[in-house]
């Protein structure tokens, strides 16, 4: 770890009081930053804790509403990318934002090609383009598509852009999300040598093994404010943790009741059993058991691999390694139809973009996967639908005038409990929800709770994803914790508490076996 | 890296083995006369389809192109025949006309944020409305400049010649080449079809551009109607009607995609010369009807389309499979 500079001079870059709000939302609220010369400044925080506001203001795309921000003591207000890159501020987006049809030494001269005679000079550009690559270590064919490169050198040129055209600062916005181990090492090297150059990187991540192990400061958000800046040194895992999820580390108080034997209970043999289970670049391989009549909890931050296992599981996205297998025979994932065949279901975290058809009736979304299990040369005859939607408005209580009302006129709260209609409507035997509380007011979220667990005492096994944490302790009986995109930790009975699932999120990767960068 | 110009080679395959199948059956066919008469008759098709595939390049359509070539000769005809404009001042006229047209509709498709087919398609029906109103009928153009730019030819042994339009032709593909490869504007517009939003955070004009970019294709629409009315002597509303169609076909056949970011122009070149070519073949034949061109055409641009589509997903080795849902 390097050392900060000395006081003396000011800091590279230093933001105060920054403050911004979208329609009455505050999504930033007086926050200081400060990044300075030759460091790796880690910036943290969960979902709508206003880290890519925070960018996106320091670098022009939205204007601040109230605060400065300095740049070695110049006070500065880009209103552009473009001007935020003049005035040494370079960012690079997780989603490669380069030109895949142009070639690399095209990517890194766009708009400041080197000029002869009026016209563009493809030779000298060739030649630029691969001195300014060398220091990273990457000889490649310049004059070969970016697109035909990897997402990490596609990325390492993306750097190289932006420190090319002077950055002092270099904001790397989840730079290692799209990438493999060797990847990650590559690209935390690059980091590295950049920072012994003096540019101050400013690095956003949900990984907190790279946090500690590449950066130097750590500066948390939590709902548009700021919540500390710490010396990575001097900050142990399970305060970070406590900070990014803002809660105090205690037992929480509300569990409710569990058949106390757990031995008794994995005796009987499970519903789906997942061994090895995994997929590159998305959620390294894991052993996953669910019986009937069981809920298990997936817990850990945002980006640890959650949902990710969630679509595994349910087949959206394909494995490549590994094995499962339901009531004991081996089976084949390949995508959400034969999910389906095997009776799983699954309430997607976004229910407007993969979930509900805004303007289909109530009915027709209650009845859609249960038409699709069907087929749809074998309509369900109308009388049957209207059965079926009555059914489960009264069942779960969906507020609609009528079972034929567009859904979009509908509460969040009531979409979702039709979105679980319609998955209950095909009586499935593993039911999976991604955030199933998510944007829905407090009376629904209880009611929903309720209804998980009256599923299970009906049979059915349920896979849960969600961030409330009181939530999942509420009603998981097994609960699987995640970091950095691995199973970590396996909670069960007793264990199931929301201190157990802190700690087990902070807890330092085991040393052998696990060489992250 | 011979694979990235691979639809390039395979159009300029096609192109010299037509020739030559061409030539086998017909004599007189390899002569500077047929290649001489090829460049003329498509000079009009040639100097649109540059245009064309600027705006295709930059992720856009333009469908107004042949209204506005029909438009222009109209223009033309009204102004040097009833106006008693000189030639001349008539096509300085025209060609203003013409680009600011062209960016004005840029200019609604960057503003707006609207799909450039429809507001290219509004453009069509204004620019061909228009031309009906300055006249609905075939205007013969008889100033004696249009006869003198009519014989102004370069001349070759044995009949050959390069007239006018032809060397019009040659002169703006070879400039839009240099224009394609040679400088910002042209690195602008590969970007901007690649991504257009990765083209905006790296620094790229897009609004200039894509005014611009339209700008070009109607001022290139508007020479090319320019060409038209010396080639056929008159102006009519009617005139070139569909060249749109014909101009992108030779755009694709050229192996630029329709979705923007990859092409040549000189590839748009080869593929106007290969219509021209089978329909000097059907000239030759006699027999056939000249609707064959267009069969022809239409199976040329299946296969090339086809074609494009296997190179793209060896190129981004994703082995063809369609993205995720």
């Amino acid at each position: 770890m390097t050392d900060p500079t000395p006081t003396a001079s000011p800091p590279l870059l230093a933001i105060r009081g920054l403050s911004k709000a979208f329609l009455g939302v505050q999504a930033l609220d007086g926050v200081d930053f400060t990044v300075r010369h030759g460091e790796i400044h880690a910036l943290l925080g969960e979902n709508g804790a206003g880290k890519s506001t925070l960018i996106k203001t320091l670098t022009g795309v939205y204007q601040r509403d109230a605060g400065t921000v300095t740049l070695e003591g110049r006070a500065i207000a880009p209103r552009g990318v473009e001007e935020a890159q003049r005035l040494h501020i370079g960012t690079v987006y997780q989603e490669v934002n380069l030109l895949p049809n142009l070639s690399v030494a095209e990517n890194l001269f766009l708009g400041r090609q080197p000029m002869r005679f009026g016209l563009v000079d493809r030779g000298a550009m060739r030649r630029r383009a691969r001195a300014v690559l060398m220091p990273y270590g990457l000889s490649l064919d310049v004059t070969a598509p970016l697109g035909r490169f990897s997402v990490a050198t596609q990325q390492i040129v993306a750097i190289a852009r932006a420190v090319d055209m002077s950055a002092k600062v270099l904001i790397l916005d989840e730079p290692t999300a799209s990438l493999d181990t060797q990847e990650v090492a590559v690209l935390f090297k690059v980091m590295r040598t950049l920072r012994s150059r003096g540019i101050g990187i400013v690095f956003v991540t949900h990984f907190l093994d790279q946090v500690y192990a590449l950066c130097d400061r750590i500066t948390v958000l939590r709902n548009g404010r700021l919540v500390g800046e710490r010396r990575t040194a001097e900050l142990p895992r399970l305060d970070l943790v406590a900070m990014m999820l803002g809660r105090e580390l205690e037992a929480a108080a509300h569990r409710i009741a569990l058949p106390a034997d757990d031995a008794e209970e994995d005796a009987r043999p499970p519903l789906v059993r997942f061994r090895g289970y995994g997929k590159a670049r998305s959620v390294e391989p894991f052993d996953l058991d669910i019986r009937p009549g069981e809920v298990v909890g997936l817990a850990g931050l945002l980006g640890s691999g959650r949902t990710e296992t969630a679509r595994l599981v349910f087949g959206m996205d394909r494995a490549d390694r590994g094995e499962a297998a339901v009531d004991g025979r081996a089976v084949r994932l390949r995508g959400p139809r034969d999910a389906i065949q095997l009776g799983f279901g699954f309430c997607p975290e976004d229910r407007k973009k993969e979930g509900i058809v805004g303007a289909l009736s109530v009915r027709e979304n209650i009845i859609l996967a249960l038409q699709a299990r069907q087929g749809w040369l074998r309509p369900l005859p109308r009388r049957r639908q209207e059965e079926i939607a009555d059914r489960f408005i009264r069942l779960l209580d969906i507020r609609t005038p009528h079972a034929e009302q567009p859904i979009q006129f509908l509460s969040g709260g009531n979409q979702q409990k039709a979105l679980l209609a319609r998955w209950l409507a095909t009586e499935p035997r593993l039911l999976i929800l991604d955030e199933p509380t998510r944007g829905i007011d407090v009376g629904a979220h209880a009611e929903i709770i309720r209804l998980i667990e009256r599923l299970c005492a009906d049979g059915m096994a349920l896979l849960v994803v969600s961030s409330e944490l009181e939530e999942i302790v509420a009603y998981s009986r097994r609960v699987v914790v995640l970091r950095d995109r691995r199973h970590v930790a396996e909670l069960r009975g007793g264990e199931v508490a929301v201190d157990r699932i802190v700690a087990a999120i902070a807890s330092e990767p085991a040393v052998a076996g696990e060489p992250r960068p | 890296m011979i694979h990235r110009f691979l639809p390039l080679l395979v159009t300029s395959a096609v192109l010299v083995v037509g020739f030559l199948l061409c030539a086998a059956q017909f004599p007189n066919f390899a002569s500077l006369r047929v290649v001489g008469n090829l460049l003329t008759d498509n000079a009009f098709l040639g100097i649109t389809a540059v245009g064309m595939t600027f705006v295709i390049l930059s992720g856009g359509i333009d469908l107004s192109v042949g209204a506005v070539i029909g438009f222009t000769t109209v223009l033309l005809a009204v102004l040097i025949e009833q106006g008693g404009w000189h030639p001349f001042s008539a096509f300085a006229v025209a060609l203003a006309v013409a680009g600011g047209f062209g960016a004005a509709m840029g200019a609604v498709i960057h503003v707006f944020q609207m799909p450039p087919f429809i507001v290219t398609l509004a453009g069509m029906f204004v620019a061909r409305g228009l031309g009906f109103v300055l006249s609905t009928d075939s205007i013969p153009i008889n100033h004696p400049l249009y006869a003198e730019l009519g014989d102004l030819a370069l001349r070759f042994d044995g009949g050959g010649k390069l007239t006018l339009p032809a060397l019009l032709m040659l002169g703006v593909v070879a400039a839009a080449v240099v224009c394609a490869h040679w400088t910002r504007f042209g690195a602008n517009l590969y970007a901007l079809g690649g991504n257009r939003q990765s083209a905006e955070l790296m620094g790229v004009p897009v609004g200039r551009t894509t005014v611009a970019v339209y700008a070009l294709s109607g001022l290139l629409a508007g020479l090319a109607g320019i060409v038209f009315s010396l080639y056929t002597g008159a102006g009519y509303s009617l005139a070139a009607t569909g060249v749109e169609l014909d101009t992108i076909t030779a755009v694709v056949i050229g192996g630029t995609q329709l979705t923007g970011g990859y092409g040549y122009v000189i590839g748009t070149f080869i593929g106007v010369l290969i219509q021209g070519l089978i329909q000097t073949y059907i000239t030759f034949d006699g027999s056939l009807s000249s609707w064959w061109t267009k069969i022809a055409i239409g199976v040329l641009l299946f296969v090339f389309i086809l074609l494009q589509k296997g190179l793209l997903a060896v190129w981004t080795g994703r082995g063809g499979a369609p993205a995720e849902a």
